[in-house]
């Protein structure tokens, strides 16, 4: 079977994110890596790959993103895919939820994948929904925030956290499965892999090359606009203590825990 | 645009979701302001979805009900039927309220619909006629506000967002939809749902919870948070990542997928504070937060944070809590 792994270059954690108010999309510039999620995406690729339930022949890693976003790609190379797709097109700037997800079902129902994962959400977009976007647009079955993810017998045996407690759900493949942080502990790219990980296949294509029609990608083909960047209500900065002395410093939190008639 | 809304609501165990009734306090509401009607849809086995049940939710401002017998619990035969019921009466806006099904079947609806989608929405206006959604972005740094380019827009609230208020609305008409099913929908199949996994443990009542997440690095650290807990008189609760690790009850989980609580003093200790966390805490009267990561997003909005090392804080502080009771 051949998986694809969604997967995203996301500014640095440490980087401070901002809008750029000329454009009301996400500075995207500074520092960037391998959105964190993603990684335990690929780790469960792996772990299919290593299970010997079935035989997987290919992992695949997919973006979208601007030149740079290779460096995303790269990473996950390193970690276990064998090779890599990077859409990548001017008209594809700005593009909304909807627009993405359907540039990305057309780059993935060219790879006819049998397995689509990916990580529950990005680390800048705090979106949580493109799996479930991309699965309509393929006809497929699609769960999110999945947890335990088994193969037994042609199906997923999945089990995740819902509403009312933990939900286990079988699902038929093809199929596209959002991963959370808690599936697994991703492993660490060996040096040698770091260093082969640029001389692995990767397939750059534009939106003519997977007949993505123009006029419903980018900022016009979106659906949403979103604009009026402003501040959230001012919230008094609440006081910090940092603790060298901790007997002192638990004097200070008693005090202020007895001020609010806490104790 | 269209007028009228179409909530999604879900239902389990014969009650209604408490997020899902102020997303239909919030459509009641904005359609009116529209000129239109509020419908809500509830898609489940009929027999769980008895006439009376469904009439009440024309108290929280609903005239129609549209009931759809298909599998229950899974996204995708919801996105069949709500795309089915939308097409057929012209709604203008879908809307969920916070919770982990409805991001599912939003999205999905969005692209089954070519609709513009909105998440984690905290408010909405109306605008020229039309809804306007505003969703925290960058760590709730900022604001966005979204317009809708496409015939029917979707708006997912955030978890807690939407009040649930009881209005003088009467009972809601309940219309049968016959809908049929996506053959890949059915390629999902619900095994066990609502496993509640560890001790039943109640937090919902406590006015003092102490909070543990990741940083506590084991499973054994939640005695220091079940000592201090005892010494101040209150509960333990737990995040999704210690949960979902088994360290902790379920039931004593905040957030997206778990409890939403208001205490008086709500005390994290080695919790980051991600969104997700903060939707089911942020309504506590006194936040303080313990983690050795001073960019924690959590000290954005604590009251009192102290960044430190929690094993050598909160044993200290269980013992400084006591020594003031005693005094």
């Amino acid at each position: 079977m051949k998986i694809c792994v969604l997967v995203k270059e996301v500014p640095d954690a440490a980087v401070q994110k901002r809008i750029n108010p000329s454009t009301g999309r996400m500075d995207r510039s500074g520092e960037k890596n391998l959105n964190p999620y993603d990684t335990h995406a690929i780790e469960a690729a792996m772990q299919v790959r290593e299970g010997g339930a079935v035989e997987v022949d290919e992992i695949v890693a997919v973006t979208m993103g601007p030149e740079s976003a290779i460096r995303a790609l790269h990473k996950a190379v390193s970690l276990g895919a064998d090779r890599s797709v990077h859409l990548s097109d001017d008209a594809l700037a700005g593009s909304d939820i909807n627009a993405t997800g359907y540039a990305l079902s057309k780059a993935l129902a060219a790879e006819q994948p049998d397995l689509v994962l990916l990580g529950q959400q990005s680390d800048d977009g705090e979106c949580y929904t493109i799996g479930a976007v991309v699965a309509d647009h393929l006809s497929m079955p699609s769960l999110t925030q999945v947890i335990k993810m088994d193969v037994e017998g042609g199906e997923l045996r999945c089990e995740r956290q819902a509403e009312y407690g933990y939900d286990t759900v079988s699902v038929q493949m093809p199929a596209v499965i959002s991963v959370g942080d808690a599936i697994n502990e991703p492993r660490y790219p060996s040096l040698k892999a770091i260093m082969g990980a640029k001389k692995k296949p990767l397939d750059k294509k534009a939106i003519g090359d997977l007949e993505i029609e123009a006029d419903r990608v980018g900022e016009a083909g979106s659906k949403v606009a979103c604009g009026d960047f402003h501040d959230p209500p001012a919230k008094t900065a609440g006081e910090i203590i940092e603790d060298e002395d901790t007997n002192e410093t638990v004097e200070k939190v008693v005090a202020w825990l007895d001020e609010r008639k806490l104790i | 645009m269209a007028k009228d809304i179409l909530v999604y609501v879900l239902h389990y165990d014969g009650a209604f979701n408490k997020n899902s009734l102020g997303a239909v306090s919030e459509g009641g509401r904005l359609a009116g302001e529209l000129g239109g009607e509020c419908h809500a849809i509830v898609v489940g086995d009929k027999s769980g979805l008895p006439d009376e049940l469904c009439a009440t939710v024309g108290k929280w401002g609903a005239s129609k009900v549209f009931r759809v017998e298909a599998p229950e619990g899974l996204a995708q035969p919801v996105v069949d039927a709500m795309a089915h019921v939308i097409s057929e009466n012209g709604h203008g806006y879908a809307l969920f309220g916070g919770g982990l099904l409805g991001f599912e079947i939003g999205a999905g609806l969005c692209a089954r619909l070519d609709a513009g989608v909105t998440m984690e929405v905290t408010s909405v206006a109306v605008e020229d006629g039309k809804l306007v959604a505003e969703r925290p972005i960058l760590q709730d740094s900022s604001i966005s506000r979204s317009r809708y380019k496409s015939d029917v827009g979707v708006i997912i609230g955030r978890l807690n967002a939407f009040e649930a208020a009881e209005g003088d609305g009467g009972s809601a008409e309940v219309v049968d939809v016959d809908v049929q099913i996506s053959d890949y929908s059915t390629h999902a199949k619900m095994v066990q749902r609502g496993e509640q996994r560890g001790a039943d443990v109640n937090i919902e009542d406590a006015d003092i919870l102490v909070a543990g997440g990741r940083g506590l690095g084991k499973a054994e650290s939640f005695k220091l948070c079940e000592d201090l807990a005892e010494a101040l008189g209150g509960a333990v609760a737990a995040t999704r990542a210690v949960v979902d690790a088994g360290w902790y009850p379920y039931a004593a989980q905040i957030g997206q997928t778990g409890k939403s609580v208001a205490p008086k003093l709500y005390l994290a200790a080695g919790i980051s504070g991600a969104i997700q966390h903060k939707v089911g805490m942020q309504g506590s009267e006194n936040i303080v937060a313990i983690n050795k990561d001073s960019n924690a997003p959590i000290f954005e909005f604590a009251d009192l944070g102290i960044i430190g090392d929690l094993n050598k804080v909160l044993p200290k502080l269980t013992e400084a809590v006591k020594a003031k009771k005693a005094s």
